[in-house]
């Protein structure tokens, strides 16, 4: 062994060196934020809690045509649909299975008319399984609540497709 | 009768008025553990329960206190029960010496460093019933690695403390402080206060020495079975014995409760203020050592311990001795 080595351990000079460091680090601005309550940005692309949309004059997007069923890798979505009076066809039940859902985005790319798409909502946590088995009207609700933001999160990505 | 019923309310009143301080403190000393580690990381920490988080340690308390206490099948029950117990007792009962001021001590007596050495000797029963009465692998394993680090380490700082009862003559906690008045000992001594922070780190399993722990091995270590209440008691005689290993610290070699500038406006501040400022100083490096240090591997910790810090220490008591010596310097009792 050398002995500046020797001097350095006897010294501690890298323990003192890592401890100046620390104190200095004490007091820098810190990185992390209070999460609950205030958030982190989040990208208009993100795949959070799905919602139903509708038209601005409250007629469902929704046209049944199954393409989400389809395409959902882990089939996690379940769709019937009818004929209505004027010839239109609508849907009579649309579950999904959040538990079942692995957020891959796909029922939202399939969709022609951007009735589901995935809102920016990530905290929708529940105390029993059966809160997570989405129907219609709980994915409209959705559609409801968050509709101003999922319009924007839209018009935002729509440069990149 | 009755006179001995008022002593013994005294008694009671002063244990009382030294002991809840203390486990308040521990509460506090938790969470400005927890902050300093998080801040060194660029971390917020603890800081929404009470002013600046203040209160989280109570939250969490309260927390264990409701949780379930699981015992497991196999074990045994009574020493599983005591040994937290044990553990928790033993790093409180060992504050009775400390002195706070000149004239607040619990009990002053004349051989209250070895009695300190002694009770921090015996903190290491608590562990090794914990993981010996939980009749699991990584509880046995955790024990196990803390009984011989702690035998280990115990040996370097009573070493230390020889060195520092060589410039004394008195095994009084009281008398050791009083003769640091013109210099404190860490200026003279300060290898050994260097070595004895270092084994004061192995002695309470804080990082990097915590491979009683290390929970990437050994899950928690002996605490691993543990639950509720019964781990909270660990962890609170975990934190009072790193308290107390900081007020050694300090009374040994930082002068305790002495002030370190005897001028105007500064020598109106009560000298138990003192031995809290300087205990919180030691704690605060604790947290800083556990924030930058990476946990060292088993053979190097015995190595330091058995291969550096003792003959070190050894070589040091002979100088010191032979200095006092040649110079007749030799404390007289």
């Amino acid at each position: 062994m050398k002995i500046s080595r020797i001097l350095k351990t006897i010294l501690m000079v890298d323990f003192l060196s890592a401890l100046l460091i620390a104190v200095k680090e004490l007091f820098k601005s810190k990185k992390t934020i209070n999460y609950p309550f205030e958030k982190g940005k989040i990208s208009p692309r993100a795949r959070g809690e799905h919602a139903l949309r509708r038209y601005p004059n409250g007629e469902e997007r929704c046209i049944g045509c199954k393409l989400c069923e389809a395409i959902c890798p882990a089939q996690a979505i379940t769709i019937e649909s009818f004929e209505r009076s004027d010839g239109s066809r609508k849907t009579t039940k649309y579950d999904i299975d959040m538990l079942k859902c692995i957020y891959c985005g796909l029922c939202e790319e399939s969709c022609p008319v951007d009735a589901i798409v995935q809102g920016p909502n990530f905290e929708f946590a529940t105390e029993t399984r059966e809160e997570l088995y989405y129907n219609k009207e709980k994915l409209l609700a959705n559609g409801d609540r968050w509709e101003s933001v999922l319009a924007a999160n839209i018009k935002a990505d729509n440069p990149y497709r | 009768m009755q006179e001995y019923f008022y002593l013994l309310l005294s008694e009671i009143y002063k244990i009382l008025f030294l002991l809840v301080p203390v486990l308040v403190s521990i509460a506090m000393v938790v969470w400005l553990d927890r902050r300093v580690w998080a801040f060194v990381q660029k971390r917020r920490g603890p800081n929404v329960v009470g002013p600046f988080g203040l209160l989280q340690s109570l939250a969490d308390a309260l927390k264990y206190m409701f949780k379930e206490i699981i015992i497991p099948a196999s074990s045994n029950k009574i020493i599983f029960i005591l040994a937290p117990i044990v553990t928790m007792t033993l790093s409180l009962i060992a504050w009775a010496v400390i002195p706070f001021s000149e004239d607040f001590v619990l009990s002053d007596i004349n051989v209250g460093i070895l009695y300190l050495f002694a009770i921090s000797s015996l903190a290491v029963y608590g562990i090794i019933m914990g993981g010996w009465a939980s009749n699991s692998k990584y509880p046995f394993l955790g024990s196990i690695r803390s009984a011989a680090q702690m035998v280990s380490y115990e040996v370097s700082i009573g070493i230390i403390i020889i060195n520092v009862l060589l410039c004394v003559g008195s095994l009084n906690l009281s008398d050791i402080v009083l003769a640091q008045e013109k210099v404190w000992f860490i200026i003279p001594l300060f290898p050994m206060f260097v070595i004895f922070f270092i084994s004061a780190l192995a002695e309470t399993n804080r990082p990097p020495f915590d491979l009683p722990e290390a929970e990437a091995e050994l899950v928690a270590g002996y605490q691993t079975e543990y639950s509720g209440m019964m781990y909270a008691m660990f962890w609170l005689g975990e934190y009072a014995n790193i308290l107390l290993m900081c007020s050694i610290g300090s009374i040994l070699f930082l002068g305790g409760w002495l002030s370190p500038i005897n001028v105007y406006p500064f020598d109106l501040i009560p000298s138990p203020v003192w031995l809290i400022l300087k205990i919180l100083l030691l704690f605060i490096l604790f947290a800083l050592v556990k924030a930058i240090v990476p946990r060292y591997r088993y053979d190097q910790l015995m190595r330091l311990g058995w291969k550096i810090f003792l003959p070190f220490s050894l070589f040091w008591v002979v100088l010191t001795a032979g200095y006092l010596l040649y110079f007749n310097l030799l404390p007289v009792i």
